[in-house]
């Protein structure tokens, strides 16, 4: 299979006030891979996947997606073209039920597959809805209010919400935190089964689920990209150890 | 009343959806019918009021498409139902217009006005929409009197005449006949109910659900949350001067008050005290505080005082109104 | 008269409505500011100012400054007292919340408005002025109170500068302003600062009240005008700044009087409001969404 390059960033800077979060950076990801983004807090990270989804405007710099310059579309326009963005802070529709909430995110996608929601095929919604459930095992509580789901089901919602949207990029931000130990365990099979279909960005900082499920990691620091390579050159990489146990 | 805890578009029966009967369907038409049978029973007196309730009630149907479902809290919505209101009134004696035509001109100036003052309200949110819907709605009434040439301000004028008599698909109905009156006003309620629910538990009533809920977390999904606040602002506006339009044809006055800042604040009153977010609350809320004012200003002239105290009632002790603490109380699946 | 004196005449006008609008708009601004809140009912503080004005000006007999001023005294401390009773029995008990607040004081407009109607009526009364003098200028005649009213606002507005920059109070109202929880933190009196800062809002609004009233009289509906002047000059003058809401009151102020002599105080007031629709499409979170939190 031929390397694609699904995502590309050109100079790509966001600074606020005098704070260069995120600093001149050219970063790449293929089409089809996992890749881990880990970096001490303040890196940089989550603006990094901020700017990708649109949350935040670049201040200089150009990202482009599937050859197209996104850099300017607002988020909403990137969801369309297959950016979805599961949320550090668990987000989701608290007041409405599972169904609902992932009714909405599949929504998104009949639509990009050229649907009217005025003439929706609500059965096409349904089975798809279940589709995402059944995938992170959420199918029998359809029905509940998402604000009643236990933490650890609020966060599979998450990515039930995420898978729903059909992405090409997946982007997790933080997806294991406050999980248990059984729970980041399923969770990583249900992150494997995704990358057969979609390229996915995570961030993470629990390194064993990293070193488990990604293919290539970049790892950021003040900014910039400090260094990228496979876990194992990571691993032994003096820079990265330095930039984590502080300079 | 906290938009952002009320309670919300309840678990779907899905599967339900598919069967023949439809629970949801049935009780808002058994409502309807309802409305119809009562004009057999009420006396002259009753009659007349309801059958102008029916045409506030379709005002605060509209008004809560954007503030119960979306989330906008507007305080300018009497620019809406003034725009029907004026729209038809001025057709009818300014360019001769018919009854019918009259009608269709007021909802189309409610349709153009909304349209050009949610692509400008919408840039703000929060309080500042509010402030500025208001802003817009006081211009509106200011030109109102400022156009007294036309629009004789506050003393308003009546309709008379041949625009007393509608005419549709060869038929005349005869618009100073209280039956007449009564059943174009539930025929109107009925349009607005049943185009607010179709609305509502469709996915673009999910969509606004969703921006009430979280505008953010919308967004990340995929959708515009601009365009279909402004959707929800041009559908609301739009009824809204449906209602204003058929309270002028029908009751033959139209005047500056209607576009006072009092009538934007009413539909909020109604809405918030039948039930934020629910199809049948602001029926209830409009018929029940049009009867409390009414049985208070037999006995005190201190209208305003029943206004500013439900208001702050509500607000502390009832945030949910009446079908929404139904609703909380075991009825999850009314929309 | 000619062009040239007319419009002199005219601006004077206009800075007596930029000087109490000033005033007026402050109170908003500043419990917006520190709460977050924004009070519909400070129109009717300001109305609730005039007519009590008209009220504690009839209790004393003798000279008309003498009534005056024990008006100009009482009346803010009366209207500050009903704030602080509104704030502790509704606002406190919503929890500040922005929406409801609204509904809130929206109630509150109608209850003072009606109060305001069944004991004070629905005529429309002067206050004597307390000076009575005329300056004359080679065109006309112009009352010397209304420079009165000119001098009293600054005096007021440098007043309230003064407290908020360079005193305690002041410390403590920015820093709740600025954030509730540190505040809460550093072991400020979070509730009380908010409690004063509303009372004091609408203590503003009814010394402007008392100021204007000997020109124009106190009627119960007299509150909306202002309300939503105030409005447009918070939203163009910027949040909580003291010399944005001078600058916007002064801008408001002279044009309302400029067109409301040469044309009609309608069209000033319908251009004002689009001036604010002018002010949102060039910053479209609007003034007030920029320092939203």
């Amino acid at each position: 299979m031929a390397a694609m390059t699904l995502l590309s960033t050109e100079s790509l800077s966001r600074h606020f006030g005098g704070l260069r979060a995120v600093d001149d950076v050219a970063f790449t990801l293929t089409e089809g891979e996992v890749r881990a983004i880990i970096g001490p807090n303040g890196a940089g990270k989550t603006t990094l996947v901020s700017l990708i989804c649109g949350r935040v405007m670049p201040s200089a710099g150009k990202i482009v997606f599937e050859g197209t310059d996104i850099s300017a579309l607002p988020a909403h326009r990137r969801v369309g073209l297959g950016i979805a963005y599961t949320f550090q802070i668990t987000s989701i529709f608290a007041n409405l039920s599972v169904y609902d909430n992932v009714a909405l995110a599949v929504q998104t996608g009949m639509r990009r597959g050229g649907a009217s929601l005025f003439f929706l095929n609500e059965a096409t919604l349904i089975a798809r809805v279940e589709e995402a459930l059944e995938k992170v095992g959420l199918d029998d509580r359809r029905d509940m209010q998402a604000a009643n789901l236990s933490y650890g089901h609020q966060r599979l919602l998450e990515v039930a919400m995420g898978l729903a949207l059909r992405p090409k990029l997946l982007i997790l931000d933080e997806p294991t935190q406050g999980l248990s130990d059984a729970e980041i365990a399923g969770f990583c099979d249900l992150t494997r089964a995704i990358a057969k279909d979609a390229t996915v960005l995570l961030i993470e900082h629990n390194m064993d689920v990293v070193m488990d499920l990604a293919e290539r990691i970049t790892v950021m620091n003040n900014g910039a990209i400090l260094s990228e390579g496979t876990p194992a050159e990571i691993r032994d990489d003096e820079r990265v150890q330095r930039a984590y146990l502080g300079t | 009343m906290s938009v952002d805890s009320s309670p919300i578009q309840p678990t779907k029966p899905v599967a339900g959806r598919r069967s023949l009967f439809d629970k949801v369907l049935f009780v808002h038409l058994a409502a309807l019918a309802i409305l119809f049978l009562a004009q057999f029973v009420l006396s002259d007196y009753h009659h007349l009021t309801l059958a102008r309730v029916m045409v506030l009630a379709s005002f605060a149907v509209g008004y809560n498409i954007l503030f119960g479902y979306t989330g906008l809290l507007s305080l300018g919505h009497a620019m809406f139902f003034a725009a029907g209101l004026y729209g038809a009134g001025l057709a009818a004696t300014q360019l001769s217009f018919g009854a019918s035509e009259a009608f269709l001109a007021g909802i189309f100036a409610g349709l153009v006005l909304s349209t050009l003052i949610g692509m400008i309200v919408l840039r703000t949110s929060g309080v500042s929409f509010m402030i500025v819907t208001m802003m817009f709605a006081q211009a509106g009434y200011l030109m109102s009197l400022y156009f007294g040439e036309f629009t004789r301000g506050d003393e308003g004028f009546v309709l008379q005449g041949d625009i007393r008599t509608a005419h549709l698909f060869g038929l005349s109905f005869d618009l100073t006949s209280p039956d007449v009156r009564y059943n174009i006003a539930l025929a109107l309620l009925a349009v607005c109910v049943l185009v607010c629910l179709a609305l509502v538990r469709s996915p673009i009533g999910r969509i606004l659900i969703a921006i009430r809920e979280n505008e953010e977390r919308a967004r990340m999904l995929g959708y515009d949350t601009y365009r279909n606040k402004l959707f929800a602002l041009v559908v609301s506006g739009t009824i809204s001067a449906a209602a204003g339009a058929a309270y002028a044809l029908l009751f033959a006055y139209v005047g500056a008050t209607f576009a006072s800042i009092q009538y934007s604040i009413l539909p909020l009153l109604w809405v918030l005290l039948g039930g934020v977010g629910t199809v049948l609350g602001p029926i209830l809320g409009t018929l029940l505080m049009f009867y409390l004012v009414d049985i208070t200003s037999e006995y005190t002239s201190a209208y305003m005082l029943a206004v500013g105290v439900a208001l702050i009632a509500l607000v502390l002790f009832f945030p949910k109104g009446i079908i929404g603490t139904l609703r909380d109380k075991g009825l999850k699946w009314l929309p | 008269m000619d062009f040239g004196p007319y419009l002199f005449l005219a601006s004077l006008e206009g800075l007596v409505t930029a000087a109490v609008l000033a005033l007026t708009a402050l109170g908003l601004s500043l419990v917006f500011g520190v709460m977050r809140i924004v009070n519909v009912a400070h129109g009717e503080f300001f109305m609730l100012g005039a007519v009590l004005a008209w009220w504690f000006a009839g209790l004393v007999s003798g000279s008309p400054a003498f009534g005056f001023l024990i008006a100009l005294v009482l009346s803010p401390l009366v209207v500050g007292a009903v704030a602080l009773l509104c704030e502790r029995t509704v606002l406190k008990r919503i929890d500040y919340n922005p929406e409801a607040t609204i509904v809130a004081t929206i109630g509150l407009l109608y209850i003072i408005q009606q109060l305001a109607l069944t004991f004070y009526g629905p005529d429309a009364r002067p206050v004597q002025a307390p000076i009575n003098f005329r300056i004359v200028f080679p065109w006309f005649g112009w009352s010397g109170y209304k420079l009165v009213v000119i001098g009293v606002s600054i005096l007021l507005l440098l007043a309230t500068w003064f407290v908020l920059t360079r005193t305690r109070l002041g410390l403590i109202m920015r820093a709740t302003q600025y954030d509730r929880e540190t505040a809460q933190a550093f072991a400020i009196p979070v509730d009380k600062v908010y409690a004063a800062v509303f009372a004091i809002g609408a203590m503003l609004a009814a010394t402007a009240a008392v100021l204007i009233v000997p020109i124009q009289q106190a009627h119960y509906l007299m509150g909306l005008d202002p309300l939503l002047l105030s409005f447009i000059v918070v939203i163009i003058g910027g949040l909580g700044s003291i010399l944005g809401t001078v600058v916007a009151a002064l801008i408001i102020g002279l044009s309302d009087g400029i067109i409301s002599v040469f044309f009609s105080p309608t069209l000033a007031k319908i251009l004002a409001t689009l001036l604010v629709a002018f002010v949102l499409v060039i910053r479209p979170q609007g003034l007030f969404g920029a320092t939203q939190r």
